[in-house]
Formats: structure tokens, sequence, C-alpha cells
């Protein structure tokens, strides 16, 4: 199981926390891999600046509304292909 | 000029609760409290001239107690509202008296309009009343064309509209607990400063230092709606900023957990056929100790603070909650069981100042830090008709609009009276009751700093700004809770 974890503060929601989630949440149905991925929300990850903060289980990362397809490609599927897991 | 003159509060008194819940803090953040706690009253009026009663020891002695509430109060009286009997000044009760105002008339309506036979004339004409034969009922007042007939009544008393408040054998107020909501009117009324909330401020502050030491452990505050139109002499995003110089993990709006209610009240609503709002700690009480026959129709929904705190909890469980609000009644609602796992403490504005200013914070110097979640219709909510406003649209949002709602909103504990009065006798043409204790809504809170005409446009303004213009679309980047 991968722990996604997109921040929902104040900071990150007007950077398109939201658009992220659903983006992730289709993403995450196209490819069939509700059983794998654990989405969730939080307020704030303390990188108010670098938002949206996502973080996928101990490792964060910086997304945009814009880059959040290939950041679920590269950062979460490729690492449930893997097995990294 | 010292920095603390240019805030404004509404009143001296609250400025007076103000420099001890400072004091407090003050001593609280440095580990000192118990070594100088004694000291704090000498070092507000430091004398040798007494500035508020007859000298200087019995302004000492109910700075005292003033320090005694601030560090949480009575622990043996359930109560969060309570009387510094010594500071009470024993007011004029004598209820509706004739001043020298009365000309001596010829008219005598007061006479005739007295039910009770309680008016009669000296040989000058001028009116006297019988008290043994006077209910109070004021009607000569009215009808006296030189408004020479008034209301003696103690501000404690007139604020209180639950009637909670009586005298005791020495004539200082009492509190009847059975009665009092808590709801702080008397607090804010009382002119000599001589009701007051509990402070749990030192509650936050060690959680805040805690926190300090444990990197795991999240302080969260979860702020009410009405913020926006407090703190005038800044801006909100200041405020943001110096919550979390504070020490705090990050700032929630409540409004957040308002949209959760308004999109939950609603198909409640329109499952039940009739509701009555639970948002206010202060009407449920109400509620509770008058209509029990109506709690079955007080919505099941937790309160907005109490909805978004546990969405919190339920995500991160290191976090611990601080709600900062205009009410006196959530200190009690937070010792609810069934709120208390989600909610730590519960403090004011008039707390959270207090706190900046022990830091030395000046929130007008800061950046501006951003607070937005919630929709227009959560953040409305501190508004009296902004709960209806949003049930309204929580309906339509959820393919509800079908349901015909009639909304009555109240404001002012009277005002809930007569609504669930008339309901209890099936005379009520309405099927959603938007019950608020406070004047006005949350933002005639006793908590508040401020209390203006304009609070409410700034509330509105507030709401029309947020980045989410639907509940929907508010909450529903929560579903993955």
């Amino acid at each position: 199981m991968v722990k996604v974890t997109v921040c929902i503060g104040s900071s990150c929601h007007i950077k398109g926390s939201k658009q992220i989630v659903e983006s992730l949440e289709t993403m995450i149905h196209r490819h069939g891999v509700q059983d794998e991925v654990d989405l969730s929300g939080t307020f704030c990850m303390g990188k108010c600046t670098e938002g949206v903060s996502v973080m996928v289980d101990e490792v964060l990362y910086s997304v945009t509304p814009a880059s959040v397809e290939a950041f679920f490609q590269t950062k979460i599927l490729e690492k449930i292909n893997k097995g990294d897991i | 000029m010292e920095k603390t003159k240019t805030r404004k509060f509404d009143t001296k008194i609250q400025h007076l609760k103000y420099k001890v819940l400072r004091e407090v803090a003050k001593l609280a953040w440095e580990d000192r409290l118990m070594e100088e706690i004694t000291d704090i009253p000498e070092k507000i009026v430091p004398g040798p001239q007494a500035t508020m009663r007859c000298c200087v020891y019995k302004e000492r002695a109910i700075l005292s107690k003033r320090v005694k509430l601030a560090t949480g109060g009575d622990k043996e009286n359930p109560n969060v509202i309570e009387v510094i009997t010594i500071a009470c000044d024993e007011c004029p009760m004598g209820g509706f008296e004739v001043t020298d105002a009365c000309r001596g008339c010829l008219a005598h309506r007061c006479e005739d309009v007295c039910k009770f036979g309680a008016i009669t004339f000296d040989s000058h004409q001028k009116a006297h009343i019988d008290k043994s034969k006077c209910k109070e009922c004021g009607a000569c007042a009215k009808v006296c064309p030189f408004s020479a007939i008034t209301d003696h009544k103690r501000p404690c008393q007139n604020a209180c509209k639950v009637k909670a408040i009586s005298m005791d054998e020495n004539k200082a107020a009492y509190i009847n607990n059975d009665k009092c909501i808590a709801c702080g009117a008397c607090v804010y009324q009382c002119p000599f400063g001589a009701i007051s909330d509990k402070s749990f401020i030192l509650d936050a502050i060690s959680l805040l230092k805690e926190a300090e030491k444990n990197q795991a452990m999240k302080v969260y505050a979860v702020v009410a709606p009405t913020i926006s139109s407090q703190f005038t002499y800044a801006k909100l995003g200041q405020v943001v900023t110096g919550i979390k110089a504070l020490g705090f993990h990050t700032v929630v709006e409540a409004a957040l957990g308002a949209d959760m209610v308004a999109a939950a009240e609603s198909k409640e609503l329109a499952e039940k056929g009739f509701l009555t709002s639970s948002c206010c700690p202060a009407f449920v009480t109400f509620i509770k100790q008058n209509f029990p026959d109506l709690l079955p129709f007080v919505s099941h929904n937790l309160s907005p603070m109490a909805m978004i705190s546990k969405y919190i909890k339920d995500t991160d469980e290191n976090a611990k909650i601080v709600f900062i609000g205009p009410c006196t009644a959530k200190k009690a609602e937070v010792q609810l069981d069934s709120v208390a796992p989600y909610v730590d403490v519960a403090l004011t504005f008039e707390e959270l100042q207090a706190l900046f200013d022990s830091r030395e914070i000046d929130i007008s110097e800061l950046s501006e830090g951003v607070l937005d979640n919630a929709s227009y219709f959560g953040r409305i909510f501190a508004r009296c008709g902004g709960l209806s406003d949003a049930v309204a649209q929580g309906l339509k949002e959820q393919g509800l609009a079908d349901f015909e709602l009639k909304p009555v909103s109240c404001d002012g504990i009277e005002a809930c009276r007569v609504a669930l009065l008339k309901k209890s006798k099936k005379l009520l043409d309405a099927n959603f009751i938007e019950g608020m204790a406070c004047t006005g809504g949350c933002i005639g809170g006793a908590g508040c700093l401020t209390h203006g005409a304009k609070d409410k446009n700034e509330v509105d303004r507030y709401g029309l700004e947020a980045y989410e213009k639907t509940i929907t679309s508010a909450i529903s980047v929560l579903k993955n809770g």
C-alpha cells in the first residue's frame, strides 16, 4: 500500500489541492489501483510556499495541477509496478 | 504610548480582564507563574492612588480573583461563568420607579393602564407605585408621556434573558447554574466586571509548549468565522501569521466545519421534516433546560467547531485542537462528553489578543498568511440568518430543492424562546429554527473584542472572498478522510 497524503491547508488549497485530489482519484480509478493507494488529506505540512505539498509514504513532493499526471505516473504508479511497497 | 493602548476593546472592563490574561500568559510562557502569580495585582494596580474602587487594596483583592479566573477559576463550580462577589457593586434593583421627571400631569395614563391598581397620586398629582401590588409589567412606563417611569434593573439581570441571575443574601449577584446557558451576556454587560468567564489560556499555553518540545505533536487552531470582524487594526492574514507565530501548527477555519454541518443538516432536515440547529451551544442548553420535549428535533450533527476538529483528529493522530472564537458557551461545550474527545481547549478572541501581547507579537507588522478552505456559506454562519441561507443552499446542492424550507432565524435567546414556545404549542409556521443565543448571531458573542454595527458587513465580505463558492466544492476535498 502506498500512502499518499495531499495537503489541504489554506495555502495549498488556493494553489489547487482540490484539483490534485480529484485528478489523483480519477487516475487511481483509471488504473484500477484503489486497493494499492491510500489517499488522504491533511491540514498543512509546513511547506506553504512550495505547495501543493503531497507526501508519498515518507517523501514530500511539490505538485501543481499541471504536473499531477506526470507525478502520478512516476512517483505513485511506478512505485506500485515495481512492487516497491 | 504603550502599545496596548491602541488595542480596540469595547469597554475598560474588557481591557482590565485582558491585562490580567496577558500577565498570566506571560508568566506561564516563562515558567514563572507559580513564583510570581501573587505579584500580578500589584503590577496592574501599582498605587498608591486608587483608580477604580475605594482603595488600591480592594482593587488588588478583586484583581487576585481575576487572576484566579484567568487560571481556570473555581474548580468546584462546574459553570464556566462565575461571579466575582467582591467586585459586585450591588446595583439597585428596585424595579419600576417613578422618577423626578414625573410632572404631575392630569391625564393619569399610568393609572389607567395599570391592571393591578398599583399607581396612586399624592397631593401634587405625582405618581407613586405601590410595590406590593406592582407586577413589573412595565405598562405604565410605556404610556408615560414624559418617560418618567423607569425600570431599575441590574444590568446583569437585564442581560440575562434566561433569568439565571438573582441576588444572594448580601445583595451580590448570584448565578443559578441550572438555568445559566453560559452565553456570557452578563459578562459583557456588567459595568463593574463582576461576572467573568473562566479562562483556559494556561491549557493552551501548555499544549503549545509541549508541541515545541515534541515535534510529532501538532496544535491546530480552529478559528470561528467571526474572526473576520475582529482585530480591526490588522488584516486577517496577519492574524493567521500571528497565530502561527504563537506556535500553532496551522490555522483551520471552523467555517469548513460549518460547510460540513450545512450539508449534513440539510439532508437531516429533508428526512425529518423539522429541525432546530445545533451550532450554538447556549441555544442547545436552553432547549435541554426549558423545552426537553423538543430535544429529538435538535439536529444530531456536531457543531461546526466539533465537526472540523473531529476531521482533523481523524486525519492526524498527533493533533491537539484549540478553538478560538467569540463564545463563552463553547468553553462549556468542549467539556461535553460528545465534544471533549475532539476539542482540547476553547479560547475567546479576548484571550487570543492577550496571547499575542504576552509574546509581544504585533500582528499589524506581520506578513499576511492565508486562511481559505470554507465556502461563502460556511463563513456566514457567524451572523444571524447565515445558517438558514446555508441550509437552503445545502438542500439545493444535494438535489433536495423539492423540500420547501421555511426557516425562522432567531438571534437573542428571547427570540429563540418565542419560536420554541410556538413549536411546542404547534403554532410555528416554520420547519427550521436557526437558534443563536447572542444578538446578531456569533458576532454578538461575549468573547468578541468589539461588537460593532459593521461586524455583519465584515463577515459577509469575508464570505464573498471565499475561494470556494459552494458547500459541495468546499467539502469535496474532505471525502478522503
